[in-house]
């Protein structure tokens, strides 16, 4: 890992003079990196970074709240889709009646990360198409992240409490709330007349935005709800289609339904006690997620773990990238109908490699395994060469069953060849990566592109397609659990000995004050981790960027046109899971 | 330790109960054909789904084919933390399905709220709403854990006479009332003490004006 | 030929078949409930039936389990129970759903703390298995649990632990982790031993 990728934007004096004076200033805050725009001029702004200067990719929109200095910040992330690290700027604002003109303009993959800034911070975005709260539901009261807004079971503003020793009697936290429950009420309302109008909200905007009226015959559109209980497997996910006998017409996405306020719990814990949180976003790959957040903390620490742990680090992310495309490819093809065999068949294995996590790090979901510097427990000659059995010689032939069985069944061809088809232009609009953006023929990989830890040692190939369709992407998915096979191999060959952690890990770590943003190729996409740091113990803002979440923007425009049945392909084949879309 | 008192009833489970042979067989045939319904949340959900593959395989237990539709399952199995957003349809459901019915808890989310307890939008267990027959803790249960519970749960039917069964009652079973989607979650069971809050609320915000009138006049 | 991806298919499921009679009957008897049975279907190349058949055959769990936590004592002959924790309250600082009270034994004379717990609860409401008051602990008093079986029909009596609920002797400790155990117990001693022979420097 090189000096320049620590900092992640290039910042210099004289990409200010491309711009009219006074548009852009540097910001010089210690520990912060980026530009601070102008409000007024943000989306000409944007529109010359994206058209000029080559930063098609818009990575993560975050929203910030800076109650003591009373104002709030929207920060944004862009990168070039041929590599390289990216530019951040940011838009300042008041906190009362917050505004900011949307970017849905140029990149459509901010739409659904402004509802969310909307939704959680309450900064209106001018010019949206369709503003409405994301991950709570209409007509909730507040804006749930601001930090004068208290939740129903708030204790104290930070951790630890101060309830819980040397005094600490045990009170269920309902027994403190006046309703005996997690809720409270504020204002007043009449709770007999009241009526949730969010489902009303859906169908309109659904209606208005998709409808059309065929002038000779009096055709009648109709929408189904899908979820958000189901029997595909991805979770508690609902898809809102607007149907034209079989064919779709349009769809809106509603999630939320598993919305954990991962992040307002962030902002309570200390830094290290967010660990075990970071393992529930996307509970299949939990250490991949821990890598992220790692990564996040340690570049504004700058302790750098051994070269033991580093190695160890790669193999275990590898290990979830394996796990997860055999569960996405399994759950693919229960969707299609191939009632549990290939599911099953991949299960088994995953179940080999849970044996691995559960004796390295003692759980074989929730693993916890990473630390500031570091690795946990030490990885021993038995577990290697344990993995090594099962690289070298089970997977490998496991994977040959796969495909004998799988890539060429006529059955599975005729249903995933050319549906729902993505093309490489909307696939960077909408901000969409891993797998489902190299399918569609850009071949994206952080690894590749702006690699982190040590995987610019390793020797392995970017697996990338370029129809864009379901078939394409179950095929990316294989090809890439081979190429994590092979990187594990030069893992384990090359691993030195040596100690597993830089330091001793202090259970309030002090970090110091600044912004970063860690990224890194999940399984599933760009996972995101922007924390800002004001030296306290704990984190001032702490934002996930989920890649599911993101790649879900997508949704709707791969299934126009096609049969409802295929609706349940394309989002099997976009690989979801709901604890990263609603954290 | 305050007192403790759960939504709702309890299900009664009878100790030493004399069952005669009849009971004995009429629960013998329910307790090995319990098909659950495929109904799950969060990361206990993929533990579940392994206790459902080849290596914890649960149709050994009679847990054959899990359902999609509630008016075929016998047992739900919440699995995963239970938010405010999903309460109304996840009573919902439970009210399609059929009698007899019984309600797993798996995990820490389901049974207390979990780790996210302290959050917005999380409900503090599904026994606010519904009548849970047995719990099972852990983060997430291990698939031999919700093994265990619902081994536990079959030796809950082995237990029940038909005086104990509801649907042989001569009085209707009513649903669970829907909870409804306000500025927060309402349970529609509770609404006399919302309204009292809500004018106690009324009350203070026109004493608050009245003060303001009287310190300017 | 039409259908040639669907019969190859067809011959990968027959094949995983036949191996689940063919398996057993070469391994036996020996197959199942036994330790080696489990450990042959749990190894790289197992083939055939893949299913470990609770509750007859119980998967053996790592060192590194983790489940809920306990609280180590010594007990001695009288049956008294000395517990190990002093009452520092880190796991209860660490601890990230802060699911652990503590209450800190006070002398009743002079009014002064004294290392022992009056009070310890733990509520697996909100554990979430974690593993960090086992980390950070650093009188070795507080362990993770192997015991996986908790389920209960009534959470509210069961599910908030008290010290008499969370304490196991350090013998059941060092049944279930016997190479940890080992471990810490050296480095125990070690830390005696350089305390001692600080001690004697400083008589000296």
């Amino acid at each position: 890992m090189t000096e320049a990728n620590i900092r992640s934007s290039a910042v210099s004096e004289s990409f200010i003079d491309h711009f009219p004076q006074g548009w852009l200033s540097l910001d010089d805050r210690d520990g912060y990196q980026g530009y601070i725009i102008e409000k007024d001029h943000l989306l000409e702004f944007a529109r010359r970074l994206r058209d000029e200067h080559g930063y098609d990719y818009l990575s993560s929109i975050t929203g910030v709240d800076y109650f003591p200095e009373d104002r709030m910040e929207v920060v944004y992330h862009v990168y070039k889709s041929t590599g390289g690290s990216g530019i951040e700027f940011k838009v300042v604002t008041g906190r009362d009646n917050p505004e900011v003109t949307s970017l849905v303009s140029l990149y459509d993959g901010a739409n659904f990360q402004e509802r969310e800034i909307w939704d959680l911070l309450g900064i209106w975005f001018e010019d949206h198409p369709d503003p409405r709260r994301i991950l709570t539901w209409e007509g909730f009261a507040g804006h749930p992240l601001r930090k004068d807004w208290t939740e129903p079971y708030f204790e104290e503003d930070f951790k630890p409490f101060d309830s819980r020793w040397p005094e600490g009697r045990p009170e269920r936290s309902e027994a403190t709330n006046p309703f005996g429950d997690n809720v409270q009420f504020k204002d007043p309302f009449d709770p007999e007349t009241w009526v949730y109008e969010g489902d009303d909200q859906v169908y309109e905007a659904l209606r208005n935005e998709y409808s059309t009226k065929d002038e000779d015959l009096d055709v009648e559109q109709f929408i189904v709800n899908m979820g958000p209980q189901h029997p595909s497997t991805h979770g508690v996910f609902r898809m809102v289609v607007l149907l034209d006998g079989e064919t779709i017409v349009g769809l809106k996405p509603v999630f939320g339904y598993l919305h954990r306020n991962h992040e307002k719990i962030g902002e309570r814990n200390t830094f290290l006690q967010n660990m075990p949180f970071t393992d529930r976003l996307d509970y299949i790959t939990s250490l991949s997620n821990n890598l992220g957040y790692a990564l996040a903390v340690e570049k504004l620490t700058e302790v750098h773990p051994p070269e033991r742990a580093e190695y160890i680090r790669v193999i275990m992310a590898e290990l979830t990238r394996i796990i997860n495309h055999l569960v996405a490819i399994g759950f693919l093809l229960n969707d299609l109908g191939a009632f549990f065999t290939p599911n099953l068949y991949g299960l088994e294995e995953r179940e080999l490699i849970l044996d691995i996590f559960e004796a390295v790090t003692g759980s074989r979901m929730m693993c916890n395994y990473l630390r500031f510097g570091g690795v946990a427990h030490d990885v021993s000659s038995d577990h290697l060469k344990q993995i090594n059995a099962l690289v070298s010689e089970r997977l490998p032939r496991k994977l040959e069953d796969f495909d004998k069985y799988l890539t060429g069944n006529e059955i599975l061809r005729s249903r995933c060849e050319g549906v729902g088809v993505l093309t490489p232009e909307d696939a960077l609009r909408l901000s969409v990566t891993g797998p489902l953006l190299r399918a569609s023929g850009v071949p994206y990989d952080i690894r590749r592109a702006d690699p982190y830890s040590i995987y610019d040692r390793f020797e392995f190939d970017v697996a990338w397609n370029v129809h864009g369709d379901t078939y394409d992407r179950f095929l990316v998915r294989l090809e890439e659990i081979r190429q994590s096979i092979r990187i594990i191999k030069q893992a384990l060959r090359d691993i030195p000995d040596g100690p597993i952690q830089t330091g001793k890990v202090q259970h309030q770590a002090r970090v110091p004050a600044g912004e970063s943003y860690g990224r890194i190729e999940s399984p599933k996409g760009e996972l995101g981790y922007y924390i800002v740091s004001n030296k306290k113990p704990n984190p001032l803002r702490y934002h996930v960027r989920a890649p599911s979440l993101i790649n879900l923007s997508a949704l709707e425009i791969m299934c126009r046109n096609q049969k409802i049945a295929d609706a349940v392909v394309i989002l099997g084949s976009i690989d979801i899971t709901l604890g990263e879309v609603d954290r | 330790m305050s007192e403790e008192k759960p939504v709702g009833e309890l299900p009664v489970v009878l100790e030493e109960a004399n069952l005669n042979p009849v009971e004995i067989v009429y629960n013998w045939g329910r307790r090995n054909s319990v098909w659950p319904l495929m109904f799950g949340l969060a990361c206990c959900a993929i533990e579940m789904i392994c206790t459902a593959a080849s290596r914890f395989d649960f149709s050994r237990f009679g847990m054959e084919v899990m359902r999609a539709s509630p008016r075929q399952a016998d047992l739900i199995i919440i699995a995963g933390t239970v938010t405010k957003k999903m309460t109304p349809q996840i009573v919902r459901l439970y009210n399609q399905m059929a009698e007899p019915k019984y309600v797993v808890a798996m995990g820490s989310c389901a049974c207390g709220g979990g780790p996210f307890k302290e959050g917005y939008s999380v409900v503090s267990g599904i026994d606010r709403y519904l009548p849970v027959d047995v719990y099972i803790p852990g983060c997430p249960p291990t698939p031999q854990s919700l093994l265990q519970g619902l081994i536990m749960l079959q030796e809950k039917f082995d237990k029940q006479p038909f005086k104990s069964m509801p649907w042989y009652q001569k009085a209707p079973i009513d649903p669970v009332p829907v909870p409804v989607l306000g500025p927060d979650l309402m349970d529609i069971r509770r609404i006399e003490d919302m309204k009292i809050h809500m004018t106690r609320l009324g009350k203070a915000s026109t004493a608050a004006v009245g003060l303001e009138e009287g310190s300017g006049s | 030929m039409i259908g040639k991806g669907i019969l190859q298919g067809l011959g990968v499921t027959f094949r995983h078949f036949m191996d689940t009679y063919l398996e057993d009957i070469r391994a036996g008897k020996k197959r199942y409930r036994t330790a080696d049975g489990i450990a042959a279907r749990r190894s790289a190349d197992t083939r055939g039936i893949f299913t470990i058949q609770y509750p007859e055959e119980k998967m053996p769990v790592p060192e590194l389990f983790r489940y809920v936590p306990i609280l180590l004592y010594e007990e001695d002959e009288n049956g008294e129970k000395e517990y190990r924790c002093t009452a520092c309250g880190i796991c209860s600082k660490v601890c990230p759903p802060q699911c652990i009270w503590i209450v800190r034994t006070v002398n009743p004379e002079t009014g002064r703390p004294l290392p022992n717990p009056e009070e310890f609860y733990v509520d697996i409401d909100i554990c979430m298995n974690c593993g960090f008051c086992e980390e950070f602990c650093p009188f070795d008093a507080i362990k993770m649990d192997h015991d996986y079986e908790l389920s209960n029909y009534n959470r509210f009596e069961n599910h908030i632990i008290d010290l008499e609920g969370l304490g196991r002797p350090i013998s059941y400790y060092a049944g279930i982790k016997p190479g940890i155990f080992a471990e810490e117990e050296a480095a125990r001693a070690q830390k005696k031993a350089e305390k001692a022979a600080k001690a004697e420097k400083k008589d000296k």
